[in-house]
Protein backbone atom coordinates (compact mmCIF):
# COMPACT_ATOMS: atom_id res chain seq x y z
CA UNK A 1 0.00 0.00 0.00
CA UNK A 2 1.53 3.24 -1.05
CA UNK A 3 1.09 5.63 1.49
CA UNK A 4 -0.52 9.81 -0.05
CA UNK A 5 1.95 12.39 0.16
CA UNK A 6 2.34 15.97 -0.72
CA UNK A 7 4.90 16.59 -3.13
CA UNK A 8 8.34 17.23 -1.00
CA UNK A 9 6.71 18.06 2.64
CA UNK A 10 8.12 14.84 4.47
CA UNK A 11 11.77 12.75 4.29
CA UNK A 12 10.49 9.94 2.34
CA UNK A 13 9.21 11.29 -0.30
CA UNK A 14 12.80 12.42 -1.19
CA UNK A 15 13.24 8.60 -0.99
CA UNK A 16 10.94 7.69 -3.23
CA UNK A 17 12.06 10.30 -5.89
CA UNK A 18 15.44 9.38 -5.50
CA UNK A 19 14.96 5.64 -5.92
CA UNK A 20 12.54 6.45 -8.95
CA UNK A 21 14.90 8.68 -10.42
CA UNK A 22 17.39 6.52 -10.29
CA UNK A 23 17.36 4.72 -13.43
CA UNK A 24 16.86 8.20 -15.54
CA UNK A 25 20.05 9.81 -14.28
CA UNK A 26 21.93 6.36 -15.08
CA UNK A 27 20.90 6.79 -18.01
CA UNK A 28 20.89 10.40 -19.12
CA UNK A 29 24.90 10.16 -17.69
CA UNK A 30 26.05 7.46 -19.82
CA UNK A 31 24.17 8.32 -22.97
CA UNK A 32 22.45 12.05 -22.71
CA UNK A 33 19.40 10.55 -24.38
CA UNK A 34 16.06 11.34 -22.48
CA UNK A 35 13.55 7.89 -22.29
CA UNK A 36 10.28 8.63 -23.12
CA UNK A 37 8.25 5.42 -21.45
CA UNK A 38 10.22 5.12 -18.14
CA UNK A 39 9.68 8.80 -16.51
CA UNK A 40 6.11 8.64 -17.96
CA UNK A 41 5.36 5.72 -15.88
CA UNK A 42 7.22 7.98 -12.86
CA UNK A 43 5.15 9.93 -13.47
CA UNK A 44 2.14 8.20 -12.69
CA UNK A 45 3.51 6.85 -10.12
CA UNK A 46 4.39 10.31 -8.72
CA UNK A 47 0.68 11.45 -9.55
CA UNK A 48 -0.85 8.47 -7.72
CA UNK A 49 1.39 9.26 -4.57
CA UNK A 50 0.21 12.98 -4.28
CA UNK A 51 -3.19 12.37 -5.81
CA UNK A 52 -4.68 9.23 -5.03
CA UNK A 53 -5.28 6.50 -1.84
CA UNK A 54 -7.34 8.88 0.90
CA UNK A 55 -6.73 11.88 -1.68
CA UNK A 56 -8.40 10.15 -4.80
CA UNK A 57 -10.72 12.98 -4.87
CA UNK A 58 -8.47 15.44 -5.68
CA UNK A 59 -6.89 12.86 -8.35
CA UNK A 60 -10.29 12.67 -10.02
CA UNK A 61 -10.70 16.51 -10.20
CA UNK A 62 -7.82 16.85 -11.79
CA UNK A 63 -8.33 14.13 -14.24
CA UNK A 64 -11.54 15.68 -15.21
CA UNK A 65 -9.89 18.77 -15.17
CA UNK A 66 -7.11 17.58 -17.56
CA UNK A 67 -9.79 16.27 -20.27
CA UNK A 68 -11.74 19.28 -19.91
CA UNK A 69 -8.83 21.61 -20.67
CA UNK A 70 -6.96 19.87 -23.11
CA UNK A 71 -10.58 19.67 -25.29
CA UNK A 72 -10.45 22.92 -24.94
CA UNK A 73 -7.08 23.92 -25.98
CA UNK A 74 -7.38 21.53 -28.78
CA UNK A 75 -11.34 23.24 -29.66
CA UNK A 76 -9.12 26.71 -29.59
CA UNK A 77 -6.50 25.55 -31.82
CA UNK A 78 -9.03 24.02 -34.59
CA UNK A 79 -11.06 27.72 -34.45
CA UNK A 80 -7.45 29.69 -34.45
CA UNK A 81 -6.35 27.69 -37.84
CA UNK A 82 -8.98 29.49 -39.61
CA UNK A 83 -10.05 32.53 -38.00
CA UNK A 84 -9.19 34.71 -35.05
CA UNK A 85 -12.00 36.81 -33.57
CA UNK A 86 -10.89 38.57 -30.34
CA UNK A 87 -14.29 37.45 -28.83
CA UNK A 88 -13.92 33.46 -29.42
CA UNK A 89 -10.36 34.52 -27.79
CA UNK A 90 -11.35 35.83 -24.41
CA UNK A 91 -14.21 33.56 -24.63
CA UNK A 92 -11.57 30.64 -24.47
CA UNK A 93 -9.42 32.04 -21.95
CA UNK A 94 -12.51 32.38 -19.32
CA UNK A 95 -13.50 28.88 -20.22
CA UNK A 96 -9.79 27.89 -19.39
CA UNK A 97 -10.06 30.25 -16.09
CA UNK A 98 -13.60 28.49 -15.15
CA UNK A 99 -12.22 25.27 -13.43
CA UNK A 100 -10.77 27.62 -10.81
CA UNK A 101 -13.31 30.87 -10.66
CA UNK A 102 -15.89 27.22 -9.50
CA UNK A 103 -12.78 26.75 -7.09
CA UNK A 104 -12.29 29.40 -5.29
CA UNK A 105 -16.28 30.83 -5.34
CA UNK A 106 -17.87 27.72 -3.92
CA UNK A 107 -16.58 28.14 -0.30
CA UNK A 108 -18.15 31.57 -0.58
CA UNK A 109 -21.63 30.16 -1.94
CA UNK A 110 -21.67 26.29 -0.60
CA UNK A 111 -19.55 26.91 2.76
CA UNK A 112 -17.32 23.85 1.58
CA UNK A 113 -15.11 23.04 -0.91
CA UNK A 114 -15.53 22.35 -4.43
CA UNK A 115 -15.75 18.97 -5.70
CA UNK A 116 -13.53 20.52 -8.85
CA UNK A 117 -10.56 21.36 -6.41
CA UNK A 118 -7.08 19.96 -6.45
CA UNK A 119 -3.87 20.53 -5.21
CA UNK A 120 -2.19 22.80 -7.36
CA UNK A 121 -5.35 23.77 -9.56
CA UNK A 122 -4.18 27.64 -10.02
CA UNK A 123 -0.35 26.55 -10.92
CA UNK A 124 -2.64 24.44 -13.63
CA UNK A 125 -4.44 27.25 -14.66
CA UNK A 126 -1.89 29.26 -15.50
CA UNK A 127 -0.26 27.08 -18.08
CA UNK A 128 -4.03 26.34 -19.60
CA UNK A 129 -4.45 30.11 -20.09
CA UNK A 130 -1.00 30.64 -21.36
CA UNK A 131 -1.03 28.26 -23.92
CA UNK A 132 -4.04 29.59 -25.35
CA UNK A 133 -2.54 33.00 -25.23
CA UNK A 134 0.32 31.93 -27.44
CA UNK A 135 -2.00 29.87 -29.29
CA UNK A 136 -3.56 32.81 -30.57
CA UNK A 137 -0.17 34.83 -31.11
CA UNK A 138 0.60 32.00 -33.46
CA UNK A 139 3.33 31.20 -31.39
CA UNK A 140 2.29 27.76 -30.74
CA UNK A 141 1.10 26.30 -33.97
CA UNK A 142 0.59 22.75 -33.51
CA UNK A 143 -1.41 20.91 -30.63
CA UNK A 144 -0.39 17.27 -30.05
CA UNK A 145 -2.59 16.39 -26.47
CA UNK A 146 0.30 14.14 -25.63
CA UNK A 147 2.75 17.12 -25.15
CA UNK A 148 0.35 19.17 -24.00
CA UNK A 149 -0.70 17.01 -21.08
CA UNK A 150 2.78 15.85 -20.38
CA UNK A 151 3.00 20.05 -20.13
CA UNK A 152 0.44 20.18 -17.55
CA UNK A 153 1.26 17.27 -15.69
CA UNK A 154 4.46 17.10 -14.94
CA UNK A 155 5.03 16.04 -11.73
CA UNK A 156 7.78 17.78 -10.36
CA UNK A 157 5.99 21.52 -10.25
CA UNK A 158 2.20 20.30 -10.36
CA UNK A 159 1.69 21.63 -6.79
CA UNK A 160 2.78 24.97 -6.60
CA UNK A 161 5.16 25.40 -9.58
CA UNK A 162 7.41 27.03 -10.94
CA UNK A 163 5.32 27.88 -13.90
CA UNK A 164 6.65 26.88 -16.61
CA UNK A 165 6.46 28.07 -20.20
CA UNK A 166 5.26 25.01 -23.15
CA UNK A 167 7.44 26.19 -25.62
CA UNK A 168 10.43 25.93 -23.58
CA UNK A 169 9.29 23.05 -21.83
CA UNK A 170 9.12 21.54 -25.66
CA UNK A 171 12.33 22.49 -26.30
CA UNK A 172 13.98 20.35 -23.23
CA UNK A 173 11.14 17.98 -24.22
CA UNK A 174 12.11 17.18 -27.90
CA UNK A 175 16.22 17.60 -27.32
CA UNK A 176 18.96 15.09 -25.89
CA UNK A 177 21.45 16.01 -23.72
CA UNK A 178 25.55 16.22 -23.90
CA UNK A 179 26.11 13.39 -21.15
CA UNK A 180 28.74 16.28 -19.64
CA UNK A 181 25.80 18.67 -19.62
CA UNK A 182 23.97 16.52 -18.41
CA UNK A 183 26.11 15.61 -15.37
CA UNK A 184 26.64 19.80 -15.03
CA UNK A 185 22.47 19.51 -14.87
CA UNK A 186 22.79 16.70 -11.85
CA UNK A 187 25.36 18.76 -9.60
CA UNK A 188 23.02 21.70 -9.79
CA UNK A 189 20.57 19.47 -8.64
CA UNK A 190 22.08 18.10 -5.85
CA UNK A 191 22.71 21.59 -4.95
CA UNK A 192 19.68 22.95 -4.96
CA UNK A 193 18.07 19.84 -3.60
CA UNK A 194 20.29 20.51 -0.23
CA UNK A 195 19.67 23.57 -0.11
CA UNK A 196 16.05 23.15 -0.10
CA UNK A 197 16.49 20.94 2.67
CA UNK A 198 18.22 23.38 4.83
CA UNK A 199 15.75 26.15 3.51
CA UNK A 200 12.60 24.42 4.06
CA UNK A 201 13.19 21.93 6.80
CA UNK A 202 15.47 23.58 8.71
CA UNK A 203 15.55 27.53 8.22
CA UNK A 204 11.34 28.13 7.06
CA UNK A 205 10.68 24.70 10.15
CA UNK A 206 12.37 26.74 12.73
CA UNK A 207 10.75 30.51 11.54
CA UNK A 208 7.25 28.86 10.88
CA UNK A 209 6.89 26.16 13.29
CA UNK A 210 9.56 27.15 16.14
CA UNK A 211 9.29 31.02 16.35
CA UNK A 212 6.26 32.16 14.92
CA UNK A 213 3.31 30.53 17.00
CA UNK A 214 5.41 31.98 20.32
CA UNK A 215 5.35 35.31 18.64
CA UNK A 216 1.66 35.05 17.34
CA UNK A 217 1.22 34.51 21.07
CA UNK A 218 2.52 36.78 22.57
CA UNK A 219 1.28 39.54 20.12
CA UNK A 220 -2.26 38.26 20.55
CA UNK A 221 -1.85 38.73 24.36
CA UNK A 222 -0.45 42.20 23.74
CA UNK A 223 -3.29 43.07 21.49
CA UNK A 224 -3.07 45.90 18.89
CA UNK A 225 0.33 47.63 17.85
CA UNK A 226 3.07 45.85 19.71
CA UNK A 227 7.04 45.04 19.60
CA UNK A 228 6.20 41.28 18.74
CA UNK A 229 3.57 42.81 15.71
CA UNK A 230 7.10 43.85 14.74
CA UNK A 231 8.90 40.43 15.36
CA UNK A 232 5.97 38.30 13.96
CA UNK A 233 6.11 40.51 10.61
CA UNK A 234 9.90 39.89 10.28
CA UNK A 235 9.78 36.10 11.42
CA UNK A 236 6.49 35.61 9.33
CA UNK A 237 8.85 37.16 6.01
CA UNK A 238 11.67 34.45 6.70
CA UNK A 239 9.39 31.79 7.06
CA UNK A 240 7.29 32.44 3.77
CA UNK A 241 10.63 32.77 1.60
CA UNK A 242 12.43 30.11 3.40
CA UNK A 243 9.39 27.64 3.22
CA UNK A 244 8.59 28.84 -0.47
CA UNK A 245 12.46 28.78 -2.19
CA UNK A 246 12.90 25.81 -0.09
CA UNK A 247 10.01 23.94 -2.15
CA UNK A 248 10.74 25.73 -5.48
CA UNK A 249 14.26 24.63 -4.87
CA UNK A 250 13.37 20.82 -4.78
CA UNK A 251 10.82 21.35 -7.87
CA UNK A 252 13.81 22.83 -9.65
CA UNK A 253 16.23 20.41 -8.60
CA UNK A 254 13.71 17.71 -9.45
CA UNK A 255 12.90 19.18 -12.95
CA UNK A 256 16.69 19.20 -13.31
CA UNK A 257 17.44 15.18 -12.78
CA UNK A 258 14.76 14.73 -14.80
CA UNK A 259 16.56 16.41 -17.69
CA UNK A 260 14.50 19.33 -17.73
CA UNK A 261 15.41 23.40 -16.82
CA UNK A 262 12.58 24.69 -15.38
CA UNK A 263 13.13 28.60 -14.43
CA UNK A 264 13.81 29.35 -11.10
CA UNK A 265 12.00 30.98 -8.96
CA UNK A 266 13.81 32.79 -6.30
CA UNK A 267 17.22 35.26 -7.22
CA UNK A 268 18.39 36.66 -3.66
CA UNK A 269 14.90 38.69 -3.35
CA UNK A 270 16.02 40.78 -0.42
CA UNK A 271 18.42 41.81 -1.95
CA UNK A 272 16.50 44.16 -4.11
CA UNK A 273 16.91 48.13 -3.81
CA UNK A 274 13.14 48.49 -4.89
CA UNK A 275 9.62 46.96 -5.03
CA UNK A 276 10.07 46.53 -9.21
CA UNK A 277 13.74 44.85 -9.02
CA UNK A 278 11.98 42.77 -6.00
CA UNK A 279 9.42 41.51 -8.50
CA UNK A 280 12.33 40.66 -10.57
CA UNK A 281 13.09 38.42 -7.96
CA UNK A 282 10.38 37.24 -5.79
CA UNK A 283 8.40 34.33 -6.86
CA UNK A 284 9.75 35.06 -10.27
CA UNK A 285 7.89 32.40 -12.87
CA UNK A 286 4.54 34.11 -11.55
CA UNK A 287 5.77 37.67 -11.43
CA UNK A 288 6.95 36.69 -15.33
CA UNK A 289 3.81 35.11 -16.05
CA UNK A 290 1.84 38.35 -15.04
CA UNK A 291 4.12 40.51 -16.61
CA UNK A 292 3.80 38.93 -19.91
CA UNK A 293 0.20 37.71 -19.52
CA UNK A 294 -1.56 40.32 -17.69
CA UNK A 295 0.20 43.12 -17.45
CA UNK A 296 2.12 43.65 -21.30
CA UNK A 297 -0.92 42.68 -22.77
CA UNK A 298 -3.31 45.25 -21.09
CA UNK A 299 -0.62 47.93 -21.61
CA UNK A 300 -0.19 46.83 -25.51
CA UNK A 301 -4.68 47.23 -25.76
CA UNK A 302 -4.43 50.73 -23.63
CA UNK A 303 -2.08 52.13 -25.52
CA UNK A 304 -2.31 50.55 -28.94
CA UNK A 305 -6.27 51.96 -28.38
CA UNK A 306 -5.00 55.32 -26.42
CA UNK A 307 -7.44 54.73 -23.77
CA UNK A 308 -5.33 56.87 -21.67
CA UNK A 309 -3.70 60.28 -22.61
CA UNK A 310 -1.01 59.55 -20.40
CA UNK A 311 1.24 57.04 -20.56
CA UNK A 312 1.51 57.05 -16.72
CA UNK A 313 -1.84 56.74 -15.76
CA UNK A 314 -1.95 53.90 -18.19
CA UNK A 315 0.98 52.10 -16.80
CA UNK A 316 -0.53 52.35 -13.51
CA UNK A 317 -3.72 51.15 -14.09
CA UNK A 318 -1.88 48.10 -15.81
CA UNK A 319 -0.15 47.91 -12.25
CA UNK A 320 -3.45 48.50 -10.29
CA UNK A 321 -5.01 45.70 -12.71
CA UNK A 322 -2.06 43.00 -12.40
CA UNK A 323 -1.98 42.69 -8.47
CA UNK A 324 -5.45 43.06 -7.73
CA UNK A 325 -5.71 40.12 -10.01
CA UNK A 326 -2.75 38.38 -8.56
CA UNK A 327 -4.46 38.81 -4.53
CA UNK A 328 -7.42 37.82 -5.85
CA UNK A 329 -5.82 34.74 -6.94
CA UNK A 330 -4.14 34.13 -3.44
CA UNK A 331 -7.73 33.96 -2.40
CA UNK A 332 -10.74 35.87 -1.73
CA UNK A 333 -10.10 37.85 1.78
CA UNK A 334 -9.94 41.08 2.48
CA UNK A 335 -5.57 40.66 3.63
CA UNK A 336 -4.83 39.16 -0.12
CA UNK A 337 -6.73 42.17 -1.75
CA UNK A 338 -5.20 44.34 0.39
CA UNK A 339 -1.85 42.94 -0.26
CA UNK A 340 -2.10 43.82 -3.50
CA UNK A 341 -3.80 46.86 -3.69
CA UNK A 342 -0.62 47.87 -1.56
CA UNK A 343 2.07 46.82 -3.62
CA UNK A 344 0.06 48.41 -6.95
CA UNK A 345 0.77 51.31 -4.96
CA UNK A 346 4.11 50.98 -3.91
CA UNK A 347 5.13 50.13 -7.81
CA UNK A 348 3.65 53.59 -8.53
CA UNK A 349 5.40 55.29 -6.15
CA UNK A 350 8.43 53.53 -7.38
CA UNK A 351 7.90 54.80 -10.98
CA UNK A 352 7.32 58.36 -9.54
CA UNK A 353 10.43 58.15 -7.84
CA UNK A 354 12.23 56.62 -10.68
CA UNK A 355 11.14 59.78 -12.77
CA UNK A 356 12.00 62.32 -10.37
CA UNK A 357 15.50 60.48 -10.63
CA UNK A 358 15.75 60.31 -13.98
CA UNK A 359 15.47 63.75 -14.20
CA UNK A 360 17.70 65.12 -11.92
CA UNK A 361 20.23 62.65 -12.32
CA UNK A 362 23.09 65.03 -11.67
CA UNK A 363 21.33 66.02 -8.03
CA UNK A 364 20.71 63.12 -6.21
CA UNK A 365 23.37 60.41 -4.86
CA UNK A 366 24.46 57.57 -5.56
CA UNK A 367 26.94 55.22 -3.59
CA UNK A 368 26.93 52.14 -1.80
CA UNK A 369 25.07 53.92 1.41
CA UNK A 370 22.20 55.05 -0.77
CA UNK A 371 21.82 51.24 -2.47
CA UNK A 372 22.11 50.20 1.51
CA UNK A 373 19.57 52.75 2.66
CA UNK A 374 16.91 51.77 -0.57
CA UNK A 375 17.55 48.01 -0.15
CA UNK A 376 16.54 48.34 3.61
CA UNK A 377 13.90 50.73 2.78
CA UNK A 378 12.58 48.13 0.20
CA UNK A 379 12.94 45.24 2.71
CA UNK A 380 10.40 46.55 5.42
CA UNK A 381 8.24 47.72 2.89
CA UNK A 382 7.87 43.84 1.67
CA UNK A 383 7.80 42.85 5.29
CA UNK A 384 5.10 44.75 5.82
CA UNK A 385 3.42 43.16 2.59
CA UNK A 386 3.89 39.75 4.34
CA UNK A 387 2.38 40.65 7.60
CA UNK A 388 -0.86 41.75 5.72
CA UNK A 389 -0.49 38.27 3.50
CA UNK A 390 -0.44 36.42 6.51
CA UNK A 391 -3.65 36.63 7.76
CA UNK A 392 -2.36 37.88 11.41
CA UNK A 393 -4.08 40.78 11.28
CA UNK A 394 -7.24 39.69 10.86
CA UNK A 395 -7.01 37.59 13.97
CA UNK A 396 -5.33 40.30 15.76
CA UNK A 397 -8.17 43.00 14.80
CA UNK A 398 -11.22 41.02 13.77
CA UNK B 1 13.51 49.43 -41.67
CA UNK B 2 16.53 49.60 -39.58
CA UNK B 3 16.61 53.28 -39.35
CA UNK B 4 12.98 53.22 -38.07
CA UNK B 5 13.34 51.00 -35.55
CA UNK B 6 16.54 52.81 -34.51
CA UNK B 7 14.82 55.86 -34.40
CA UNK B 8 11.75 54.52 -32.44
CA UNK B 9 14.45 52.94 -29.69
CA UNK B 10 15.95 56.71 -29.73
CA UNK B 11 12.66 58.27 -29.41
CA UNK B 12 11.34 55.37 -26.20
CA UNK B 13 14.75 55.52 -24.35
CA UNK B 14 15.87 59.12 -24.63
CA UNK B 15 19.34 58.44 -25.87
CA UNK B 16 21.49 58.19 -28.68
CA UNK B 17 23.28 55.40 -27.13
CA UNK B 18 20.89 52.72 -28.94
CA UNK B 19 22.46 53.66 -32.13
CA UNK B 20 26.06 54.58 -30.98
CA UNK B 21 26.54 51.02 -29.82
CA UNK B 22 23.78 48.41 -31.63
CA UNK B 23 24.58 45.77 -29.50
CA UNK B 24 24.01 47.45 -25.79
CA UNK B 25 22.10 45.37 -23.31
CA UNK B 26 18.84 47.47 -23.04
CA UNK B 27 17.39 45.59 -19.92
CA UNK B 28 20.69 45.66 -18.24
CA UNK B 29 21.08 49.47 -18.83
CA UNK B 30 17.53 50.34 -17.28
CA UNK B 31 16.97 51.43 -20.94
CA UNK B 32 13.75 49.16 -21.90
CA UNK B 33 11.72 47.81 -19.45
CA UNK B 34 7.94 45.58 -19.72
CA UNK B 35 6.50 49.02 -20.48
CA UNK B 36 8.51 50.18 -23.20
CA UNK B 37 8.95 47.26 -24.51
CA UNK B 38 5.24 47.33 -24.77
CA UNK B 39 5.27 51.42 -26.32
CA UNK B 40 7.70 49.84 -28.70
CA UNK B 41 5.66 47.26 -30.25
CA UNK B 42 2.77 49.56 -30.30
CA UNK B 43 5.42 51.61 -32.58
CA UNK B 44 6.80 48.67 -35.03
CA UNK B 45 3.07 47.94 -35.51
CA UNK B 46 1.82 51.42 -36.50
CA UNK B 47 5.47 52.46 -38.16
CA UNK B 48 5.89 49.10 -40.24
CA UNK B 49 2.99 47.27 -39.76
CA UNK B 50 4.41 44.54 -38.26
CA UNK B 51 2.95 42.57 -35.37
CA UNK B 52 5.13 41.45 -32.71
CA UNK B 53 3.11 39.11 -30.07
CA UNK B 54 4.01 40.10 -26.57
CA UNK B 55 5.33 36.88 -25.98
CA UNK B 56 7.42 36.93 -28.62
CA UNK B 57 9.69 39.45 -26.54
CA UNK B 58 11.67 37.27 -24.52
CA UNK B 59 14.45 39.13 -23.11
CA UNK B 60 17.26 37.25 -24.18
CA UNK B 61 16.11 37.26 -27.15
CA UNK B 62 15.14 40.76 -27.49
CA UNK B 63 17.82 42.22 -25.38
CA UNK B 64 19.87 44.68 -27.90
CA UNK B 65 19.09 47.09 -30.43
CA UNK B 66 20.55 44.52 -32.90
CA UNK B 67 18.33 41.93 -31.95
CA UNK B 68 15.07 43.34 -32.07
CA UNK B 69 16.12 44.64 -35.79
CA UNK B 70 16.51 40.68 -36.58
CA UNK B 71 13.34 39.46 -34.40
CA UNK B 72 11.43 42.37 -36.57
CA UNK B 73 12.70 40.98 -39.64
CA UNK B 74 12.29 37.48 -39.19
CA UNK B 75 8.85 38.57 -38.28
CA UNK B 76 7.92 40.57 -41.65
Amino acid sequence: MIPTLTPYAEPIYFLYLFIALAPIVIHFVSTGKRWKVYPAIVTLIFLYISFGGTHLHQGLALIAYVIFESLLTWLYHVYRVRKNSSWIFYLAVLMALLPLILVKITPFIDGQNSIFGFLGISYLTFKSVQVIMETRDGLIKEFSPLAYIRFLLFFPTISSGPIDRFRRFEKDEENDLEPSEYVEMLGQAVWKIFLGFLYKFILGYFFGQVLLPQIGLIALNKGGLSWALVGYMYCYSMYLFFDFAGYSLFAVGTSYLLGYKTPDNFNKPFSAPNIKEFWNRWHMSLSFWFRDFIYMRLMFMLIKKKVFKSRIVASNVGYFALFIIMGVWHGLTWYYIVYGLYHATLICLNDVWLRFKKKHRQSIPSNWGTKGLATFITFNAVCFSFLIFSGFLNQLFF
Amino acid sequence: MEDTILDILTDITGTDEVRNNPDINLFDEGLLDSLATVQLLVEIDGQLGVQVPVSETVREEWDTPNKIIQQVKAMM
